[in-house]
């Protein structure tokens, strides 16, 4: 089977996110570069997938040259194909965004066959659009269902399982299907030696994405309102359990 | 102006979330009505004339009798076609988030997600939520139609009577997309869940073992909460992603949060600061959990967790 994961570069922040003078970004200078957890899924869940069904697992990013190194952390973990549409500006907004991945799917699928299924994570971790996957799925004509913590093949059927407040759903998509993956799919497995090695060889091939801007635009960049609070100091070490429970004895939680 | 809100309802069981879209149309000026998909939602009617829906629209069709993202988001799409709002307005949830962007792509419109702040005009200047709330963006939208979820939470759902017309709203659904129509469900057990515990007691990478959380259990039984985690611990495999507390696991809101050995990265504070209050047990006093937190205590949480439930027991003479 052919599987092919969407994912986005994004900063990964400590306890704070501070933003650049222009308001334009997130300060990354002294930042690492990540995906979103529920991309990491998505990825396992492809490997996993094709280790079961045999196969391929093609990973795609649209972004800046560096996100390279977030398909080939991909590639270390079992990923075969590496795909880059480098974009020179800051983000695309999410239509502009669907449009190009989509179109450059199509592209793939036209040259090496169609995908059995694209995935992508439940929102990106940064811009949290709720929507590229059900954007490109729709550009493709394909079922898509976000949210989904289970994914089980059988034969042109994928179930995929979803929780809800209610309980936990299950759909069954006709394959070529599109799902968005949450976190808690899977564990993601950690890059081997090998796979690290296998990596820094894989070929990432270069798309160029030429799509109009959609009709949301960013301004700016603002921090959020943060509570500042002045920390009781309760006691240290086993000296400070009759602080706390005379706290739980105020907040009522004794009961 | 007109403002179509999307209701959203399970089987029937409306979701107050759909009441904080509801208030939040009304603040945008103009007449609100609200559109309700499946004969099971019919009985809501009452409760959204009261929240301020001049009309409601109520669309039956076999495929809408449990939720499918595609049914409704053409369903959607379709009451874009024949009523012509200005705006339609959903909340901030995973399914008001999911059935605006399949109506956005059916329309082929623009759709910001999880909106705090609205300024209404012929291009709508918004603030919007990032990084699952740590920080915020402004834009612009600029659409015939405009589609905005607000973030949930963010608006308090109040009462605006009105008469509340009634109207049924035909729409036109290929067989076909019963294929993402819920194919069966398994119903979650009663009991107190994570999201809604009226205490949490969380664990990081300071607890350091699966075993360790034994303790932390106790504290939790003792005071009639559940156990919490940080990515950490569930990245290392100590326990299930269902217990998870931030960005990409669960927000809590519970009376108190006890994190324990938890150094309070951004995201997972987001997922905790809805706390009412927090109490941090941590080694190191310059820990973000403890400076942010209401309460602390500088410690071994080995040792700290145990004394808690101790002198809890001793006290109610156990
Ligand atoms: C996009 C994205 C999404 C994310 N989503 C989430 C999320 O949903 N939830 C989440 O939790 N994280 C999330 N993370 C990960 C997050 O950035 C942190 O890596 C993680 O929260 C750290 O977990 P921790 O505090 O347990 O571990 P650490 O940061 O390692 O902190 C351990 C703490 O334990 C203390 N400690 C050690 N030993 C003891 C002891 N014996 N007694 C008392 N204290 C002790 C230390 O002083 C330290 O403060 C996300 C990251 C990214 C990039
Ligand atoms: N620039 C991008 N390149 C590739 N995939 C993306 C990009 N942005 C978002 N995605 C994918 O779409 C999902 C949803 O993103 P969003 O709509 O921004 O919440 C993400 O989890 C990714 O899988």
């Amino acid at each position: 089977m052919r599987v092919l994961v969407c994912v986005k570069r994004v900063p990964a922040p400590g306890a704070k996110i501070n933003i650049t003078p222009d308001g334009q970004a997130v300060d990354t200078a002294y930042l690492a570069f990540t995906t979103s957890p529920h991309e990491e899924c998505a990825v396992e869940a492809a490997v996993q997938l094709v280790e079961t069904h045999g196969g391929e697992a093609t990973v795609m990013t649209l972004g800046p040259a560096d996100a390279e190194e977030q398909l080939r952390y991909a590639a270390s973990v079992g990923v075969a194909r590496c795909v880059l549409l480098p974009i020179a500006d800051r983000d695309w907004d999410p239509q502009r965004t669907a449009a190009a991945l989509a179109g450059a799917i199509r592209d793939l699928e036209a040259s090496d066959g169609p995908f059995d299924l694209v995935l992508f994570g439940n929102e990106s971790a940064d811009a949290g659009n709720f929507q590229i996957g059900v954007r490109v799925a729709h550009a493709l004509g394909r079922p898509m269902v976000n949210g989904i913590k289970g994914i089980e093949l059988d034969g042109a059927t994928v179930r995929a399982k979803r929780e809800a407040d209610a309980g936990v759903e299950v759909y069954a998509l006709p394959v070529p299907a599109v799902l968005g993956v949450k976190e808690g799919i899977n564990l993601p497995r950690y890059p081997t030696m090998k796979g690290r090695l296998n990596a820094k060889k894989v070929a990432v091939d270069s798309v160029e994405a030429s799509v109009a801007a959609g009709g949301q635009q960013m301004i700016t960049l603002l921090q959020a309102q943060e509570q500042v609070t002045q920390t009781v100091l309760l006691g240290e070490g086993v000296d400070a359990a009759p602080a706390v429970v005379d706290l739980l004895e105020e907040l009522g939680l004794l009961k | 102006m007109s403002v179509l809100v999307v209701v959203e309802h399970d089987r029937g069981a409306l979701a107050p979330a759909s009441l904080e879209a509801l208030t939040a149309a009304r603040s945008l000026g103009g007449e609100v009505h609200a559109l309700t998909l499946g004969a099971a939602a019919d009985a809501s009617a009452a409760v959204l004339a009261a929240h301020g829906a001049a009309v409601v629209h109520q669309v039956h069709h076999d495929l809408l009798a449990d939720y499918g993202p595609e049914a409704w988001g053409e369903s959607v799409a379709q009451a874009v076609r024949a009523l012509q709002p200005d705006a339609v307005v959903a909340c901030g949830t995973d399914r008001g988030n999911e059935v605006l962007a399949q109506a956005a792509a059916r329309l082929d419109l623009p759709f910001v997600a999880n909106c705090t702040e609205i300024g209404a005009g012929d291009t709508w200047t918004i603030t919007r939520v990032r990084w699952g709330g740590s920080l915020l963006e402004q834009c612009t939208l600029t659409a015939a139609t405009k589609l905005v979820t607000v973030a949930h939470h963010s608006v308090e759902a109040s009462e605006s009577p009105t008469a509340g017309a009634v109207q049924p709203l035909a729409v036109d659904l290929d067989p076909s997309l019963a294929r993402t129509v819920v194919c069966e469900r398994v119903e979650r057990a009663a009991g107190v869940t994570l999201g809604t515990a009226p205490l949490v007691v969380g664990g990081g990478r300071g607890v350091g073992s699966a075993e360790a959380f034994a303790p932390l259990e106790e504290l939790a039984t003792e005071l009639g909460g559940v156990v919490g985690c940080s990515r950490a611990v569930t990245n290392n495999g100590w326990r299930n992603h269902t217990d998870q507390v931030g960005q990409t696991g669960t927000r809590i809101a519970p009376d108190l949060y006890i994190a324990c050995g938890i150094s309070g990265a951004i995201q997972h504070w987001v997922g905790a600061m809805a706390s009412k209050k927090i109490l941090a047990i941590n080694t190191d006093r310059e820990a973000n959990m403890v400076t942010k937190a209401d309460y602390a205590v500088i410690g071994d949480l080995h040792k700290v967790v145990p004394a808690i439930t101790a002198e809890i027991r001793r006290r109610r003479g156990g």
